[in-house]
C-alpha cells in the first residue's frame, strides 16, 4: 500500500522548473532516503508533499490528511517567544491532539527538554531549540513524517534522539521521507532510496549494501557524472 | 465552537502573547498615536467649531497609522524560525489562521485606541457625555475593516522584502471608503449631531466594508497562503 504518490509533478518558479516530471512511490512503512545535489529539488518536493506549495501540473496523493503528517524543514518551526511546553501546546491544539498538555509532557520528556518547559524557545541552546523542534514535529505521532535535512546543524545529542524517534515510529508502522546529505546517518534508517538530479527521479528503489558501504556509490552510477 | 474557531482563537491568543511579551509593535504604535495627537493640539490655534470639523480626520488618520504599524507584523512575526510553513502544513484552515491574525491585530489596536482616546478627549477637551456609545460603535467597526484588510496585505507581502514600504501603498487606497465613513461620523458626533441621517448612511457603509472584505479575505486566504 502506497503512502506518497508523486505522479508527473512539475513545479516552476517563474520560468525555472525546479521539479521536471517527478515520478515516485513511497510504501507505506517504509523510509524513503531522498537524496541530491543542492539545487536538485528535494526541498521543493518536501514542500509540495507537505502542502506548502502547490504543484505546477501532476499531482501528489498521500494516504493521510495533513493531521496525519508531521514535517520538520529547514527551520525549527517554534515561537522564540513562547516557552517549550507553550510552543507544543499551541501545535497540539492545530494538530486536533487528544490530551495536549499530557502528549506535550511526553514529547519534552522524550528530546530531554522536560526540566526546562517553562523556559523561552528564546533562551535555549542551539540544541535545545532544535530538540523542541523534533518534539513539534513528532507531536502528534503522525503516519508520515517528511524531514528536509534533519540531521543538519544537529549536534550529537539531538542526532541521537532524532534516530531514536525516527527508529520508534518506523516500528509503529509510520513511513518517513527524509531529504538528506548525511548519507550514512540515513542508510542507517533507511529502507528504499531515491536520488533527484535537477527536478527528475533518476533512481528509485530499495537500499542496496552497496549504497550502504559507499555513499558516493549512488551517484556515480545514476548522477550526472555516471 | 467549531474546530476551525478554536483553532483561530488559539491563533490569536499565541499572538496577544508573544505581543504582551516583547511589545514590539504596540508600543511603537502607541506612542505614535500620542505624540501626533499631543503635537497636533499644539501645532494649530482652531477655534472649537473648526476643530471639530476635523476632528474626525485627525483621529483616524492617526488610527489608521497606528494601525498600520500593528497589521504590518500580523504575519511577518511567523517568518523566524520558519514558523508559518508549520502553520499552513498544519491541519488549521487558512480562514483560521488569517481570522486568529485579525482578531489578534484587532485587539492590539483597540489598545492603542483606548490609552490615545482619552488623551484625545484631554487635549482637545471634547465632551462625549451624550455621543460615547455611538462613538465606540464606529471605532469597533471601523478597527475591524482596518485590521482585516491589513492582516489580508500583511498575508499577501510577508515575503516581500521592502513589506514596511509596500504595506501603506496598498492598504490606504482600500481604507479610502472605510476613512471617509469613520472621519464622517466620527466628526458628525462629535459636533453634536445625533446619529440618524448622514450618520446612519456612514454606518451602513461601515458595517458593509466590513462584511465584504471580511469574507473576500477568509475565502481568498487560501490562495494566498499555499502557491
Amino acid at each position: 500500500m502506497l503512502a506518497v504518490e508523486a505522479d508527473r509533478v512539475w513545479k516552476y518558479f517563474g520560468d525555472y522548473p525546479a521539479l521536471r516530471g517527478a515520478d515516485l512511490k513511497v510504501e507505506k512503512g517504509s523510509c524513503l532516503a531522498l537524496l541530491g545535489r543542492n539545487g536538485a529539488g528535494k526541498t521543493t518536493f518536501l514542500r509540495i508533499l507537505a502542502n506548502l506549495s502547490r504543484p505546477t501540473k501532476g499531482e501528489i496523493r498521500c494516504s493521510v490528511g495533513k493531521n496525519g503528517i508531521g514535517y520538520l524543514g529547514h527551520g525549527i518551526g517554534v515561537y522564540d517567544d513562547l516557552s517549550a511546553m507553550e510552543n507544543l501546546l499551541l501545535f497540539g491544539e492545530l494538530m486536533s491532539v487528544a490530551d495536549p498538555k499530557k502528549a506535550a509532557m511526553e514529547a519534552l520528556d522524550r528530546v530531554g527538554l522536560g526540566r526546562v518547559k517553562d523556559g523561552l524557545a528564546r533562551e535555549f541552546s542551539r540544541g535545545m531549540r532544535q530538540r523542541l523542534a523534533v518534539a513539534r514535529a513528532f507531536l502528534h505521532r503522525p503516519e508520515i513524517l517528511l524531514l528536509d535535512e534533519p540531521f543538519t546543524s544537529l549536534d550529537d545529542r539531538a542526532i541521537a534522539v532524532l534516530q531514536a524517534l525516527l527508529k520508534d515510529a518506523l516500528s509503529s508502522g509510520a513511513t518517513i521521507v527524509m531529504s538528506t546529505h548525511q548519507i550514512r546517518e540515513a542508510m542507517e534508517l533507511a529502507t528504499d532510496v531515491a536520488l533527484l538530479e535537477r527536478g527528475k527521479v533518476v533512481f528509485a528503489g530499495p537500499q542496496t549494501p552497496e549504497m550502504v558501504l559507499d555513499p558516493g556509490w549512488l551517484y556515480r552510477h545514476y548522477g550526472e557524472s555516471a | 465552537m467549531s474546530r476551525g474557531l478554536k483553532t483561530a482563537f488559539a491563533i490569536a491568543r499565541k499572538d496577544l502573547r508573544t505581543e504582551l511579551r516583547t511589545k514590539e509593535s504596540v508600543n511603537a504604535s502607541a506612542s505614535f498615536a500620542l505624540v501626533i495627537l499631543v503635537l497636533f493640539s499644539f501645532a494649530f490655534n482652531l477655534e472649537r467649531d473648526e476643530f471639530y470639523a476635523i476632528s474626525g480626520g485627525l483621529l483616524w488618520l492617526v488610527y489608521s497609522f497606528a494601525g498600520a504599524l500593528i497589521v504590518n507584523r500580523s504575519f511577518s512575526r511567523e517568518l523566524p524560525n520558519d514558523c508559518l510553513d508549520v502553520l499552513v502544513a498544519s491541519p488549521a484552515p487558512g480562514w483560521a489562521i488569517f481570522l486568529g491574525k485579525a482578531i489578534a491585530a484587532f485587539v492590539l489596536l483597540i489598545i492603542v485606541e483606548a490609552i490615545s482616546l482619552p488623551i484625545f478627549g484631554l487635549f482637545y477637551d471634547i465632551n462625549w457625555t451624550n455621543v460615547f456609545g455611538p462613538l465606540v460603535l464606529i471605532i469597533l467597526l471601523a478597527t475591524w475593516g482596518i485590521t482585516v484588510v491589513g492582516a489580508a496585505f500583511s498575508a499577501v507581502i510577508v515575503n516581500v522584502r521592502l513589506r514596511e514600504l509596500m504595506l501603506p501603498v496598498l492598504l490606504y487606497p482600500i481604507l479610502i471608503p472605510l476613512l471617509i465613513a469613520a472621519m464622517g461620523s466620527t466628526t458628525a458626533l462629535l459636533s453634536g449631531e445625533p446619529m440618524a441621517g448622514d450618520n446612519m448612511s456612514y454606518l451602513r457603509q461601515l458595517v458593509g466594508f466590513d462584511a465584504i472584505y471580511t469574507a473576500l479575505a477568509l475565502y481568498m486566504i487560501e490562495f494566498v497562503l499555499v502557491f
